[in-house]
């Protein structure tokens, strides 16, 4: 399998704060990464600098074979090949669920307005919404809302997608819903990086696991030997408390 | 029978309602006759006292009728909104009072005491408004200075524009773009050129003799339009992360900001021409448009930026990580729903807008409020400031209302939420 995603060394700082610390990463296509870890240990950051959310300061981002930089046309068509999923859904409230869907395809994309319907309609089958698409998102649970911008990201045809806890604002009720679609996207072989407490998932679909603590990987391993025999320490404490 | 004063009760219910009843009507009885028959019952009491017999003899009986939930629906209804205690009591009372004293005056110099009939101040015989200086003077109120002759032209392009915009609300959706294009960028074209003339065997008409209230529609329409994207702009140059942009639009914004309109006015009128090569001329009315766009544009960028502030970060990630760059992001997201937000704020914008047009009096140009003014100081007509301001008033405040319907109706219609 290929390589997808790279990093090299990266550092990136707020202000004088560092967020991460010479995190190295490989991704290869269609590989399930779990990222885990306490709050503050650079989690979501090292996401969101995979498409650039973020900037880093130092070190090297590879994704699809460019390399993330300043140069921002590069930047809008890596963020259109990858996909991201927020913790606040991060719906467009003014758009039904169906234009939430078609907007990216149909401006980004260019494609004519039916086939981004036809795309949207597709998507929104697959995470079982197709009913609400008339509705706004105001009008949805947070569990359709979730799986609303699942289905707005995949509109793009993303070859990477990228969640960044997805299921932590979310009533207990509503969680396995959106787990079940990330569940069946991860069995139709995406590319995926999430990062969650929901270590259940984690098991069920990660190929390999990733423990963060004070900006560093801790530790990388595959999802039975992190589970089983975590080598730190500082994992071994933090998989005590939260399972 | 034991009969509490201090506190009726439902056991009385009918005893105290009628007491309580028979207070007020006496009260009221006492202040009508003093209002409009000038007889003062109580007279032999001290003057104070007497001046509020008609309250006290209210608060009386009101709390004689003050009984909860006394199974009686219209005295729970007057208990709880007119009556629910003492301080009340008086509240009501005093506005109920204070409406019967003024609302008859007031009617009676509007229309019962009011002049219509005649055409000159003489007619005006009875006490109350001198409505033939409005009647006289319309004409003047509504096309100022320019000819009688060839006052169709404003009829019509008027007459176009409802049509235009009426026509706007019932085409289908497909069409509406086009006429929406048609009427900001062809329409102000050929309505100018309608009115003002010159050309096509039109007279040529000078801004000088446009005026009343078709120049205050002229004028708040074109900036109102203008004033409206180049605010937005300057609301997104502020937030850019482009120093250049950003410290140009916040000096543009500080600065007009800073300036009273009428001094912006007079600038436009006295000072810029100085600044012109010789034998340039910008006519008055587009130097007073300019003033007035832009001043009004400084103040629309700061509403507009006070919605880009209100909008979460996450619709700006979500936007991104969509592939959309800096114009689609707001155009298509941020834009709409922050201008939504801020509809109640551009309104008051708006209307503030059209209530600041009377002062380009400045420079020479008399809108509705400036013939008011010109049309008062008339040797035949002396003495018609009250009649002239108040119709001038009326008037704006009709514009003003129906804006502001309209914005109302826009935020209703425009809401998604549940």
């Amino acid at each position: 399998m290929s390589k997808i995603i790279e990093l090299k060394n990266v550092n990136k700082w707020f202000d004088k704060f560092q967020a991460l610390k010479d995190v190295n990463l490989e991704v290869n296509q269609q590989e399930k990464i779990v990222i885990c870890g306490p709050s503050g240990s650079g989690k979501s950051t090292l996401i969101r600098c995979i498409n650039r959310l973020e900037e880093h300061q130092e070190g090297q981002i590879i994704v699809d074979g460019k390399e993330i930089s300043e140069n921002t046309k590069d930047i809008e068509k890596i963020r259109a090949e990858v996909g991201m999923v927020f913790q606040q859904f991060n719906l467009f409230p003014h758009l039904s669920i169906l234009d939430n869907c078609t907007l990216a395809p149909i401006w980004v994309k260019k494609l004519p307005k039916k086939q981004a319907e036809e795309i949207a309609m597709e998507n929104l089958k697959r995470v079982q919404i197709v009913d609400q698409a008339r509705k706004f998102p105001g009008q949805l649970s947070g569990g359709q809302q979730q799986r609303c911008a699942l289905a707005r990201a995949l509109c793009m045809k993303p070859k990477i997608m990228l969640f960044d806890e997805p299921t932590s604002a979310l009533d207990p009720e509503m969680i396995k819903e959106v787990l079940d679609a990330m569940v069946d996207l991860a069995k139709a072989g995406m590319t995926m990086i999430v990062v969650t407490h929901e270590m259940g998932f984690a098991k069920e679909v990660a190929d390999n696991m990733i423990f963060m603590d004070e900006g560093r990987i801790v530790e990388k391993a595959k999802t039975k030997d992190f589970f089983d025999n975590p080598k730190s320490d500082r994992t071994k404490l933090f998989l005590s408390q939260i399972l | 029978m034991n009969i509490n004063l201090i506190k009726p009760n439902k056991e009385n219910l009918t005893s105290f309602v009628s007491i309580g009843i028979l207070f007020i009507l006496v009260g009221f009885f006492d202040f009508l006759a003093n209002t409009f028959l000038n007889l003062n019952f109580t007279a032999f009491l001290p003057a104070g006292v007497s001046y509020f017999t008609p309250i006290i003899l209210g608060l009386i009986g009101l709390h004689f009728i003050r009984i909860e939930y006394s199974g009686n629906i219209l005295l729970d209804k007057i208990n709880a909104n007119f009556n629910s205690s003492n301080f009340n009591a008086l509240l009501s009372l005093f506005v109920i009072f204070t409406l019967i004293k003024f609302i008859p005056a007031l009617l009676n110099w509007f229309i019962f005491d009011a002049n219509f009939a005649g055409d000159t101040k003489q007619d005006c015989t009875s006490s109350g408004a001198c409505w033939v200086f409005v009647k006289v003077w319309l004409n003047r109120f509504v096309y100022g200075m320019y000819p009688d002759t060839e006052q169709w032209r404003i009829n019509t392009s008027f007459f176009i524009l409802f049509v235009l915009v009426g026509a706007a609300f019932f085409v289908p959706t497909k069409f509406k773009k086009y006429l929406l294009i048609f009427l900001l960028f062809v329409y102000p074209i050929i309505g100018l050129k309608l009115i003002s003339g010159g050309d096509f065997g039109l007279k040529y008409i000078e801004t000088g003799a446009w005026g009343g209230l078709s120049l205050t529609f002229i004028v708040s329409a074109f900036a109102l339009i203008l004033c409206f994207p180049i605010g937005m702009f300057l609301a997104l140059g502020r937030r850019s992360n482009l120093p250049a942009i950003r410290y140009s639009s916040i000096g543009f914004i500080e600065l007009w900001r800073g300036v009273p309109l009428i001094t912006v006015l007079f600038m436009s009128a006295v000072m810029f021409p100085m600044f012109l090569p010789d034998g340039t001329y910008v006519d008055k009315l587009i130097r007073v448009l300019v003033a007035i766009t832009l001043f009004e544009a400084a103040y629309m960028a700061e509403v507009i930026r006070g919605g880009l502030q209100a909008l979460p970060k996450g619709q700006y990630e979500a936007a991104k990580s969509l592939g959309m760059g800096y114009w689609k992001m707001h155009f298509l997201i941020v834009l709409p729903q922050a201008l939504k937000l801020v509809i109640p704020g551009i309104a008051n914008t708006f209307l503030a807008l059209v209530k600041d047009t009377p002062l380009i009096f400045v420079v020479g140009l008399l809108e509705l409020a400036g013939m008011v003014n010109l049309a008062k100081t008339n040797p035949e007509w002396l003495g018609m400031a009250m009649e002239g301001y108040v119709f001038a008033g009326l008037v704006f405040w009709v514009v003003c209302y129906a804006m502001s319907r309209y914005s109302q109706n826009l935020e209703k219609k425009l809401s998604t939420e549940r």
